[in-house]
């Protein structure tokens, strides 16, 4: 498979947390209509990685490019503007507001064609329709995933980046965001996607990236990776 | 039986506990938006109620004295609504901003640092004494009091009461419009709810911040202006004393809820004014003199018993 044009992509990049360095030199890029998945144990950067992109936390050196330009250091607000959609681990819903306002917010940056984006998203999650009066906070978790990624997905994404969605989901409500992500790829959104469900974030995904210790580790496509020993002992809970 | 009870106990303290609630629930919705959006307890906002009431004096005294015009208050303070805000959203500029990201308690204790400064420039410019705001007793409304009487029960609502009541019912009714149905006031409430949230999802926060001293000024400009015309006189401590039970009535309905501080603000009010019924025997249940102390008894309970409110707020 030839490289995919980069959409996202990082370059020698290095970032922490105030003081702390937990990215080192990490290279990842994300390509058009691709969906690529960062798994690795606990504390291994997988998270920082994403914040470091909308830039939530300190970039000590690298950089970051979107359409070949650099966006290192924009605050999330103009990150935002930028096209990069984002879905937060926790705390991803307006608890208080009801989904559509939850949809309306989404598309505070835009100026017009409101009404049609969020038709658009009650096409792509035919469950919220019903529920649209419905405070948000209210919802399952499942649901509470699919009002982030639809709030997310209000603007006009470039890439969506989600951090790890299913975590804390029932298998059936895992499997269901699982199938939404494929579906909202199929749209042509780039998707960059943390996961903790190895194995299953894998199957879905074009391309994988393995951080420990907040280095890159192994890299290959998502079948590649489930494939490769080494991945499967430390990651995936294989025995063979 | 409406002889012997409810025509005291409704004239006198339903009636004035109703009136002292609506100017408590207009000032504690600025408190708990402050709050909730800005995360610190605004001590200087008493004294915005205090400032927007002296404005609304000028305005009308000197509509007086130079154009020879007797404004009502409620005429005079709209003017005086639009100063206070600009004044507000100054102060925010060049006073809050720089403490935005700073510790909740540096904020606190830098707006109760502007809570002296403003009292001190009124002082300053209006001088420490007491001013009369409206002049000479308010009759009962007189509607009120024939179409009662003719079911045999009298009610006297002055007519300064009247004009309380009715003001907040139409900034209540125009409040939530905004909050429910427009988007800077669905954007306030998502912000309210989580600020960093807001923020990745590209909401203006600082346009939102404006949006909350408009509101939070406009509504305790009101509120001042009706404590005013309630207790027809000007003193540089009226907002200050308004304080606390403001506090207990954002504290009761739950920090961070408009409506919630609304309904705490009638609760605090009533109970208040109630509390000084003769309940058993003739004399008042409590002194008048230990009204304030019901409003702290109220907030204390509840910060022991359900911290969040009634409303589930926020708990810090």
């Amino acid at each position: 498979m030839s490289d995919p044009q980069p959409i996202l992509e990082l370059r020698n990049l290095y970032a922490g947390y105030g003081e702390t360095e937990i990215l080192h030199d990490i290279n990842m890029f994300v390509g058009s209509h691709e969906v690529v998945a960062i798994i690795g144990p606990n504390g291994a950067g997988k998270s920082t990685a994403i914040k470091a992109i909308l830039g939530l936390l300190n970039i000590r050196g690298g950089e970051i490019l979107l359409d070949s330009t650099p966006i290192t250091n924009t605050p999330p607000e103009v990150a935002v503007t930028k096209g990069i959609s984002y879905v937060p681990q926790t705390h991803n819903v307006f608890v208080n507001l009801t989904v559509q306002e939850n949809l309306e917010m989404g598309a505070w940056t835009m100026r017009a064609g409101i009404e049609e984006r969020i038709e658009k998203m009650y096409a792509l999650f035919p469950d919220l329709r019903d529920k649209r009066r419905q405070a948000a906070g209210s919802l399952s978790g499942g649901q509470r995933q699919m009002v982030a990624m639809a709030k997310a997905l209000m603007v006009d994404s470039k890439v969506l980046l989600l951090d790890e969605p299913t975590a804390g989901l029932s298998p059936k409500y895992r499997g269901e965001i699982f199938e939404t992500i494929q579906k909202i790829n199929a749209t042509g959104v780039p998707i960059f996607i943390v996961e903790q469900n190895a194995k299953q974030a894998l199957g879905i995904a074009d391309r994988g990236y393995v951080l420990v210790d907040g280095s890159n580790r192994f890299t290959g496509t998502g079948a590649e990776l489930l494939a490769d020993r080494e991945v499967a002992r430390m990651f995936l809970g294989g025995r063979d | 039986m409406w002889a012997s009870f409810g025509f005291e106990f409704v004239n006198f303290y339903l009636i004035p506990g109703l009136v002292l609630g609506c100017i408590y629930a207009l000032g504690a919705i600025g408190i708990t938006l402050t709050f909730g959006i800005l995360r610190f307890a605004n001590f200087a906002h008493g004294e915005v109620m205090m400032t927007g009431a002296y404005l609304t004096w000028t305005i009308s005294t000197l509509a007086g004295l130079w154009l020879g015009w007797s404004l009502h208050p409620l005429i005079a303070a709209v003017p005086a609504i639009f100063a206070a805000i600009g004044i507000l959203i100054l102060i925010d500029r060049y006073f809050y901003k720089p403490f935005r990201n700073a510790p909740t308690i540096m904020v606190v204790m830098a707006s109760f640092g502007m809570m002296l400064v403003v009292r001190s420039t009124v002082q300053f410019i209006w001088g420490p004494n007491q001013l009369t705001f409206v002049k000479g007793i308010d009759k009962p409304n007189e509607a009120v009091r024939q179409f009662t009487a003719d079911l045999d029960l009298m009610i006297l609502v002055p007519n300064k009461h009247f004009w309380i009541m009715a003001g907040t019912v139409i900034i209540m009714l125009c409040f939530t419009y905004l909050l429910e149905r427009t988007r800077i006031g669905k954007a306030m409430r998502a912000v309210s709810d989580s600020p960093d949230l807001a923020r990745v999802t590209g909401i203006d926060v600082e346009a939102v911040v404006r949006a909350t001293w408009v509101v939070g000024g406009f509504c305790a400009v009101a509120a001042g202006v009706f404590l005013a015309m309630d207790i027809q006189f000007l003193e540089t401590t009226m907002g200050f004393r308004m304080l606390l039970p403001m506090f207990a009535a954002a504290i009761l309905g739950g920090i961070g809820r408009p409506f919630g501080a609304v309904f705490g603000g009638l609760i605090i009010g009533l109970a208040e004014e109630l509390s000084a019924y003769p309940w058993i025997g003739d004399a008042p249940l409590i002194s008048p003199g230990y009204k304030t102390g019901v409003a702290f008894t109220i907030m204390i309970i509840m910060l022991i018993v359900r911290p969040s409110g009634l409303f589930k707020g926020r708990t810090f």
